[in-house]
């Protein structure tokens, strides 16, 4: 039996983009600025793609949770392969409180809905590198997790699925349902070609309100202050090896 | 694609019964003339034809202002969608996936590029979706195009060669059978398509073409024999968009004549053989050679258009082209600036970075002016194809004009600003000044082009003014006619202007500028209605003047093209409203210099005199066979 997949987009500022932060360090600019799908999500998106053609998986349905822009990163999703999607409308003043905690609830009860077998997501958005949506989406659905996946293979009824830690390659066998994260090494994403970007304009995008998820979309935690990394300060050269050894002595650092 | 030829024609058949055509006396001219009556449109036209081009009132000193102001924006929301979702897999396909210097090196697209750019349907961009391709309006075409151009123009000619010119043809002149046929194919490169109208004794005049298609003796089918030179894709093509003559009756006379017809061959029907790859100076990926058709049989079904209109099936195809190359120059200039930024502000000498310095901030300044010129041109004549005009060739003719000499001075001060490593190959500005090179020659040499423009151009005016002789003739009844005229000449020769105004569509800010274009308008109009008094139709073979119209034209239309898209940013409060304004201010004080020297030239006795001087120099030199003076130290 062929499983459904569901895969989460996150739509962030996009990798080339020089990031700058607000004036009143509340956060970063947007406005403006190019947006795509986030690298790890889109390597999820790769990889279900990847387990319908190989008949692993039967459909594929892509959600993403955020401003109407969201839809451009689904279509994205849909060009590349996955069937439908569904956009989980959330107004700018909330998204802007939204944290990995409302989402993976969301999430949860969209994979529910869906009756996913597979939940399959970046291990993080390189946006606010959290890393902890496709964890405690797990947690919420009380369903095993396999993060950092490199690999992802079906083996009878279980998922087989490879994770590069410190010491070499850990393999472990999960059940379905299950929530998987990619990591990077997992594929390489391809290229939407143009017709396929026109054909998934036909495909079906359904939008539901968050308000229909009964989310509590208050914030759990306060961002204080968002900073510019400190600027480098420029060195001085050095004339002879007797001088450096006393810039150094002078710097303690000998 | 690597063609040029012979626009005037094209331009001189519109109006088969002015003036321009009437009297010519140089082989050349009276070609046109065959041409014109060859294609005889109806004899007498009561009122001469109004056109809503900008650029072709202009001729008349008058503005018309629909196709300029406000800077047209037709995409709708869901086009630019759509449109947004495209530029990004290509720009990332461009950036990463294809080696515009190894395409260079191997003389040929990668074969896997190749194939990514089939799959990627790069090949089909304006065929309709239910043919397979994606279905794109030229506004759409062009934003696409631009990234192809700021990457390979050795890729870009691949593609344009195909679908720009190779198989535009069938889109716009193919029955629906012919559609159904070949379109799904060329669409996804399966098959490859290309253009083939030049040939080696026919150039710029590309109504000399020898290649000849016979009938049948049962009718059933043509028999072409010719050879084509400088075909794009020659050597891969299965589809050829071929021009060769054929014997036509004249319904009325029963004379029998050969006339220029199109026809869609496919390399399948036998006889069809191309030479081998020719070495070129730039663009060589692209695959250019000489193809030959030897006793081919075309089937009646072929003729693309109807027997005897292959020329204007040639010039419709180009005209449609043009905006293209406007497009991707203006994509290329972007990049080549981009580098030239990158070092200026990098590169340090003298303890400051070179970007600090007058020299190099002025050719910044002046790339930046004329990709802004270009690229405002480009999407201006894009989107009035995109709303149905059909007036549109002499600003599709003024931006390949101006966007190819724009790209060539861009490309050439980057690598200045370069300096050493501006001329090393690993840089790659040296293999895009290569491949700029051709723009200014083929799909109509610049040269060609300046005439077209300026004689469609004095063609329509001199309609109008005819009209207007006419008019005097019957007074009483075209006092409306009379009086408006009469009315605008006398204000001009008391001094009061013609009240030529762009105010009302500019800007405030731009009040100054939007002047001093109005008055260049203006005295445009006058400039042409001295020639025309002066030579008659005489000024067909007043080459040195009509250039100088011509480039008064184009320093025109940018003019306005500028200040039209300066005041949209202005209006919308972008950010860079106030570094556009500078832009426009500055074209346009510059532009308006140069107009007026251009325009005085055409009356001025020393102008005329160099004029005269030149022409007999090269008269003399051309005679002697090179060069006369003798070499300053003797020998």
């Amino acid at each position: 039996m062929s499983m459904r997949v569901l895969v989460a987009c996150k739509r962030v500022i996009d990798y080339a983009v020089k990031v700058r932060v607000k004036p009143d360090k509340s956060g970063v600019v947007t406005e403006g600025v190019k947006h795509s799908m986030n690298p790890f999500d889109e390597i999820a998106v790769e990889e279900a793609v990847r387990m319908k053609e190989s008949k692993v998986a039967g459909e594929l349905i892509a959600v993403s949770c955020g401003p109407k822009q969201c839809q451009e990163t689904l279509r994205t999703a849909l060009a590349m392969g996955i069937d439908r999607a569904i956009h989980v409308e959330v107004s700018d003043a909330d998204y802007a409180n939204m944290q990995p905690f409302h989402v993976s609830k969301i999430l949860a009860k969209v994979a529910q809905e869906e009756k996913a077998d597979i939940l399959l997501l970046g291990k993080q958005a390189i946006d606010d590198d959290c890393n902890q949506t496709g964890q405690m989406t797990a947690a919420l659905l009380d369903w095993p997790q396999a993060t950092f996946a490199s690999a992802i293979l079906k083996e009878g009824s279980d998922m087989l699925v490879t994770r590069e830690v410190d010491g070499g390659l850990e393999r472990i066998k999960v059940k379905v349902p299950a929530v998987i994260t990619a990591d990077l090494r997992l594929n390489e994403p391809r290229y939407a070609t143009l017709p396929n970007i026109m054909k998934a304009k036909k495909k079906p995008l359904a939008k539901k309100p968050v308000s229909d998820f009964g989310v509590d979309l208050s914030p759990r935690h306060q961002v204080l202050s968002v900073e510019e990394p400190p600027v480098r300060k420029a060195g001085h050269k050095v004339e002879t090896v007797e001088e450096l050894v006393g810039k150094l002595k002078e710097a303690g650092v000998v | 694609m690597l063609r040029s030829f012979k626009l005037l024609s094209g331009s001189l058949l519109r109006n088969a019964d002015s003036f321009a055509v009437r009297c010519c006396a140089s082989p050349g001219i009276r070609q046109w003339r065959r041409q014109a009556s060859d294609q005889a449109a109806p004899k007498s036209k009561p009122v001469a034809e109004e056109s809503g081009s900008f650029a072709m009132n202009l001729f008349r000193g008058q503005i018309a202002a629909d196709q300029v102001f406000p800077y047209p924006e037709v995409l709708t929301e869901e086009q630019n969608e759509t449109l947004q979702m495209l530029v990004d897999p290509v720009s990332k396909f461009f950036e990463e996936l294809n080696d515009p210097l190894k395409n260079d090196e191997i003389e040929d697209v990668e074969p896997a590029t190749l194939e990514a750019l089939k799959e990627m349907g790069a090949f089909g961009l304006q065929v309709p979706a239910k043919y397979g391709g994606l279905g794109l309006n030229n506004t759409q075409y062009a934003r696409l195009v631009e990234i192809v151009g700021a990457h390979d123009l050795g890729v870009g000619i691949c593609l344009g060669a195909h679908q720009s010119i190779g198989f535009k043809g069938i889109l716009l002149f193919g029955t629906d059978e012919q559609k159904q046929k070949y379109l799904p194919k060329v669409a996804t490169a399966e098959h490859f398509a290309c253009f083939c109208l030049t040939e080696p004794s026919s150039g710029s005049d590309a109504s000399s073409i020898r290649s000849r298609a016979v009938p049948s003796s049962d009718g059933s089918h043509y028999i072409l024999n010719g050879s084509k030179i400088w075909i794009s894709n020659g050597g891969i093509s299965e589809i050829f968009t071929v021009f060769a003559q054929v014997p036509c009756k004249n319904p009325e006379t029963g004379e029998v004549k050969d006339k220029v017809t199109a026809f869609i061959i496919e390399r399948a029907f036998g006889g069809v053989s191309s030479g081998p790859k020719e070495k070129k100076m730039g663009i060589k990926a692209s695959n250019t050679t000489e193809v030959y058709f030897e006793d081919v049989k075309v089937p009646k079904a072929n003729l693309l258009g109807n027997e005897g209109d292959g020329f204007k099936v040639a010039m419709n195809i180009l005209n449609n082209g043009r905006f293209g190359m406007a497009a991707c120059l203006s994509g290329t200039m972007k990049a080549v600036i981009g580098k030239a930024v990158e070092h200026a502000s990098q590169r340090s000498q003298f303890g400051k970075t070179i970007a600090s310095f007058g020299a190099i901030q002025e050719k910044i300044g002046r790339m930046m002016m004329a990709q802004y010129v270009t690229e405002s041109m480009a999407y201006m004549i894009s989107s009035n194809m995109d709303r149905g005009s059909k007036e549109f060739q002499i600003e599709a003719a003024i931006s390949k004009v101006y966007a190819s000499e724009a790209a060539w001075f861009c490309c050439d001060e980057a690598i200045q600003v370069l300096g050493g490593m501006g001329y090393m190959k690993e840089t790659g500005l040296e293999k895009v000044m290569r491949d700029l090179r051709i723009f200014r020659i083929f799909e109509g040499t610049n040269d060609i082009l300046r005439l077209f423009v300026a004689l469609t151009g004095i063609q329509y005016a001199g309609g109008h003014l005819k009209e207007l002789q006419r008019a005097f003739k019957n007074p009483a009844a075209n006092l409306g006619l009379i009086f408006g005229e009469s009315a605008k000449r006398a204000k001009r020769i008391v001094g009061l202007g013609t009240g030529l105004s762009l105010g009302e569509h500019v800007h405030p800010t731009l009040a100054p500028s939007a002047e001093l274009a109005a008055s260049a308008i203006a005295d445009f109009g006058v400039g042409v209605e001295q020639v025309l008094i002066k030579y008659g139709k005489g000024i067909v073979e007043k080459q040195f003047l009509l250039n100088r119209l011509a480039n008064s034209a184009i320093d025109i239309y940018g003019m306005v093209a500028v200040l039209s898209r300066t005041t949209r940013s202005l209006n919308n409060g972008v950010a860079t409203s106030a570094h556009e304004t500078m832009l426009c201010e500055t074209f346009c004080s510059e532009a308006s210099e140069r107009v007026k020297l251009d325009l005085k030239s055409l009356a001025s006795t020393r102008s005329g005199k160099c004029f005269k001087n030149l022409a007999q120099i090269s008269e003399e030199i051309v005679e002697n066979g090179g060069l006369l003076p003798g070499h300053p130290l003797g020998y």
